[in-house]
């Protein structure tokens, strides 16, 4: 065909094609992501013990989830808020003494045995239970795994445990091992909690300390056509400006965790190419609470506690220290938690003339210098907002007459002095509410937790009323009873303060926009990835 | 000697608040009190601090450095993977503001108060004035993230499978940053040590005399004035490489290189006993090693060293 060939017609077929061919990477974008590529992602710690199932932590998960599978992963649309993992469906017992798991068949570990009920059993009772942070809670009175075939374990418990909470904890509890590689060895110092061997979409490859974590495509994985990706690289970056710039300069494709301030945010959002997603966090929502140390007198009285939480002003805490990326608390429940929130509970606005006057009504009146009385305050280190935090309730402390002298320290003394030594007045802490209150909420306010436990109450305060509420939400296996319980309470904490709820956030990523399907289930950062793509 | 800085140590980080396992603990979000009794009883933190130096001395008469409790690992093992890239690291910086250093120092020195002098000596000021981290930053914005000429972190490419000299030129892009900011800040040191050295020397007799005989310049600066000079400038490489070896905590963060100074880091806050003394041993070893060196490089340099040793 020459050029003076070229007819009217074929140009036109020729443009339809290339119509054609730019709509179909469009129409690809959800369902057939592209295949292949490796993301290679920031990350700022290299845990010690990369085993999920025991080390529930989000250090630990975002990285081991993608090699080392739940039972069920959270869902914005699922039923009860879950998809299905290694399980494929749950049901409690209606007397709560027993849970059954239907098991996802066909499975294989990445060493190519096949993935069992046995494996569920042994994980829960030889690792969840006596071993995993979490798990010692959730699973304490579980006493048995029936294994009736290899594709059904029966949890069967000593005491009626609330399938609520069960259900609520599975993303986070309920990573589950090969039993092959882990029966009859010290399981504390197994090299697979190093060299993970799971069942995921991405197999452990390799480990450069310091350098990165390498994960590459299981091919073998269940769910057939996932993962998309052929690798998925965590990149060591300790210092966070770091991440920001090697995201710039397209080094790294996606930054999770606030890895990038949130102070770098306005800046980098504007680059071409680079997006900011606040979603995928709302299964792992941090709280700041000021805890307060209920042994010193002015604090064991309410109208203290009051006023401090009346000169507290949420809206100037959300904007000015979290930059809008948070939303203002009313309770110990956040909104992330539609189940159990409770909105209806006592509210302590931002009133600095109240707040004074409740002080003076206390009878701690201003003294010469316009000071009450003094507090030692210490915030934690742990984040940039939690000691931002800090200085300012100085100041605000400081309007209402309360001379607060701010204590900084690093992670480990912080730690020592306040759960071990009590040596606080107020305390500034980021707490997680995990999916269910009981998980690791009520222990921030019920009494009788031993000195030396972190993210617990070690302010000395002790309310019979509340402690049974939370002893009796505890074995209230009717699930409606047992949100009424914790709508209780929410009431409970916020008309008496324990602690001060101030804020609750999630954390932020960074993607370049080439990074496909992210941030689309509650605990994104911390799940498996199997659905990431990279458009190339 | 070393048994002093082992227990100097030992004892600085024992009063620090907080031991390995509130630190642990916090990183992986609580957990309740018997978890915390049975790691404490697992790395022998619930003994008495005096039986626990006792334990690490003891051991490392056997030269066992012991295990590292926040990593988990032997402390040995961490240390073989870390040096090399301090070394490097450290290694390069040191030549690199060396041989700068002593050259400018030298073409400042050559003509002391001249407007080139007062240049060189104005600028390596200024370089020497600015904070680490900064200079870190602006060149990896500049170069890495606007030019892209080099990469922003790192040590070498992820899994790249490169080797021999593929690698090594990988490995010398990573590190052309790091070792820029670093060497451009000590450069200065070197610098202004060595023009201060040549002014002092221009004024000895023995230059009035090489000029009388009627030396060429270059000669008197290569030959007398320069080589004179370069005595404390010896002097100064030696304390400077001591001052080098503990990393550098700042430059090893901001481009993600994993040496020495952030192992350090990592070792205090994690309050890793056995690990932090470990690097403090090697460090100590190291220098000493280096030192010996320096003294030897001093003979050949300056035949009075060797000489006033044979008179005695």
């Amino acid at each position: 065909m020459t050029i003076a060939n070229l007819s009217r017609r074929i140009l036109l077929q020729a443009g339809a094609a290339l119509l054609a061919s730019t709509a179909l990477p469009t129409l690809a974008h959800a369902q057939d992501a592209p295949a292949g590529g490796r993301l290679i992602v920031a990350a700022d710690s290299e845990p010690k013990n990369l085993n999920p199932a025991i080390v529930a932590s989000n250090g630990v998960f975002f990285i081991a989830s993608k090699v080392v599978e739940p039972l069920a992963e959270a869902s914005f649309d699922g039923k009860d808020g879950l998809s299905p993992r290694l399980a494929t469906s749950w049901e409690g017992s209606a007397d709560g003494k027993s849970v059954t798991f239907k098991l996802r068949e066909g499975v294989k570990w990445h060493d190519g045995k096949p993935f069992t009920s046995a494996d569920v059993a042994y994980s829960a009772l030889n690792i969840w239970k006596p071993l995993q942070n979490l798990g010692r809670l959730v699973f304490a009175n579980l006493e048995a795994v029936d294994t009736p075939d290899a594709a059904t374990a029966v949890f069967r418990f000593s005491k009626p445990t609330p399938f609520q909470l069960i259900r609520n904890a599975l993303p986070v509890v309920s990573s589950v091992v090969p039993k092959h590689l882990y029966e009859g060895t010290d399981i504390a110092t197994n090299p697979a909690n190093v060299k993970l061997v799971g069942t995921g979409p991405f197999k452990f490859t390799e480990y450069k300390p310091g350098e990165y974590y390498r994960l590459t495509k299981n091919a073998d994985y269940w769910n057939k056509g996932e993962p998309k990706l052929d690798e998925v690289i965590f990149r060591v970056l300790p210092d966070r400006a770091g991440a920001g710039a090697a995201l710039e300069a397209e080094e790294i494709q996606l930054a999770a965790f606030s890895a990038v301030p949130l102070t770098d945010l306005a800046r980098i959002s504007k680059i071409p190419g680079i997006k900011v997603i606040s979603k995928g966090y709302e299964g792992l929502t941090y709280q700041l609470v000021v805890e307060i140390n209920h042994r010193r007198k002015e604090l064991a009285d309410l109208k203290v506690r009051q006023a401090i939480a009346h000169a507290i002003d949420k809206k100037f805490v959300v904007d000015t220290i979290f930059l809008g990326y948070a939303a203002a608390s009313t309770g110990p429940v956040p909104k992330n938690a539609p189940e159990f929130y409770d909105a209806s509970v006592p509210a302590h606005d931002f009133d600095v003339v109240k707040a004074n006057a409740l002080l003076d009504e206390a009878g701690y009146r201003k003294g010469a210098d316009g000071n009450r009385f003094s507090l030692k305050l210490r915030p934690a280190p742990y984040f940039n907002e939690t000691k931002q935090f800090g200085a300012y309730l100085r100041q605000a402390l400081a309007a209402i007459g309360i001379d607060a002298q701010l204590v900084n320290a690093d992670s480990a003394a912080h730690q020592k002095a306040v759960y071990t030594d009590h040596d606080f007045d107020l305390a500034v802490a980021p707490p997680v509410f995990r999916g269910d209150p009981a998980i690791s909420t009520t222990i921030l306010v019920k009494s009788g937790t031993p000195a030396g436990v972190p993210f617990s109450n070690q302010g000395g305060y002790a309310n019979k009323e509340l402690d049974d509420v939370i002893s009796k939400a505890a074995e209230t296996v009717d699930t409606e009873a047992r949100t009424d319980l914790y709508k209780q309470f929410q009431k409970l904490v916020a008309t008496d303060l324990p602690l001060i709820n101030v804020a609750e956030w999630g954390f932020i990523t960074v993607a370049r926009d080439s990074v496909l399907n992210v941030s689309n289930n509650p605990r994104w950062a911390v799940s498996n990835w199997a659905d990431t793509a990279l458009q190339s | 000697m070393l048994l002093i800085v082992i227990v100097l140590t030992f004892l600085l980080l024992e009063s620090a608040s907080g031991d390995a396992v509130d630190a642990y603990l916090l990183s992986i979000g609580g957990g309740d009190a018997t978890v915390a009794q049975s790691l404490r009883q697992a790395y022998d933190l619930d003994q008495s601090m005096l039986a626990r130096l006792w334990l690490y001395v003891s051991s490392l008469a056997r030269l066992d450095l012991g295990w590292s409790v926040a990593f988990d690992r032997p402390v040995l093992d961490l240390i073989i993977e870390r040096l090399p890239n301090t070394l490097l690291l450290m290694g390069s910086a040191t030549a690199l503001s060396f041989g700068l250093g002593s050259a400018l120092g030298i073409v400042a020195g050559a003509r002391p108060e001249s407007a080139g002098d007062r240049v060189l000596s104005t600028i390596s000021l200024i370089l020497y004035a600015i904070p680490s981290f900064w200079l870190g930053l602006v060149l990896s914005i500049v170069f890495a993230v606007q030019l892209r000429w080099l990469p922003t972190s790192g040590i070498e490419s992820i899994a790249s499978g490169k080797a021999g000299f593929a690698c090594a030129a990988d490995i010398a892009t990573h590190l052309a940053l790091p070792v820029g900011a670093l060497a451009l800040i000590y450069m200065a040191l070197f610098l202004r040590v060595m023009r201060a050295g040549m002014a002092e020397v221009w004024a000895l007799d023995f230059v009035l005399f090489a000029r009388s005989k009627g030396l060429s310049r270059s000669r008197i600066v290569l030959r007398h004035v320069a080589r004179n000079a370069l005595l404390p400038l010896v002097t100064m490489l030696g304390l400077q490489s001591a001052a080098m070896l503990g990393g550098s905590v700042v430059i090893e963060s901001i481009f993600a290189i994993p040496g020495f100074g952030r192992l350090a880091q990592e070792a205090v806050g994690g309050r890793d006993a056995p690990l932090l003394m470990g690097i403090i041993l090697f460090s100590a070893v190291l220098v000493i090693c280096i030192n010996l060196m320096i003294d030897i490089f001093y003979a050949a340099l300056d035949p009075r060293v060797g000489a006033s040793e044979a008179d005695a």
